[in-house]
């Protein structure tokens, strides 16, 4: 019986999914966004959500907490500085997953596994999709969509 | 052993089978550019959700 038992096994040993999850949550948090699997992204947001929590509270023992999970001194320090501040009048809800079309091969369910509050910088890289698709479907951009 | 007493005859077999159907997946279409898809999920035609998301494909 699976009573009280939390989370995924991902089809991976204990060791092998964690890190896997680890590296996941950090290239989320470096990267803004991820695309992954939706089962993975599922569970990669447990622990991202669990680290802007700690990032949050800010102080040195949250910041080890969160060392615990994510190996990369850069991603920690970009966390803590210009993540969690964004997510200051948020309580929860700091990821959003995207459900996308399945992956061509395997048809796997995929999903684009994204912070809330994006960067500007992050958020520019967004606009020029746009721009790319509307220029594709010939359609004006900047104009509100009923 | 017990075993059947006669072979299955092709009517039998296929009238058996006459239930082996596939579905159609439920689709819906796209309020950006009507095309059809899968409900809850972006737009593989023209990629949006809810707004903006995925890159357009080609």
């Amino acid at each position: 019986m699976r009573h009280r038992q939390k989370g995924r096994k991902l089809g991976r040993k204990k060791g092998h999914r964690e890190l896997m999850l680890r590296n996941l949550v950090t290239s989320l948090f470096d990267n803004e966004s991820v695309r992954t699997t939706e089962a993975k992204a599922k569970e990669a947001r447990r622990l991202a959500e669990r680290m802007v929590t700690f990032a949050k509270r800010g102080d040195l023992h949250a910041r080890r907490q969160v060392l615990k999970h994510i190996n990369d001194q850069d991603v920690v320090k970009k966390l803590f500085d210009s993540i969690a501040p964004r997510f200051e009048g948020r309580a929860g809800g700091y990821t959003r997953i995207i459900k996308i079309a399945r992956r061509h091969g395997d048809a796997a369910p995929v999903a684009i596994l994204e912070l809330t509050e994006k960067s500007k910088e992050a958020e520019e890289k967004e606009a020029k999709k746009v721009t790319r698709t509307a220029r594709k479907t010939g359609e004006v951009v900047g104009e509100e969509k009923e | 052993m017990p075993v059947p007493k006669r072979k299955v005859s092709k009517t039998r077999k296929r009238k058996r089978r006459t239930h082996w159907k596939l579905e159609s997946p439920g689709l819906s279409i796209c309020p950006n550019c009507n095309e059809p898809m899968v409900p809850h999920r972006a737009c593989p035609h023209c990629g949006y959700y809810k707004g903006r998301k995925v890159l357009d494909t080609e």
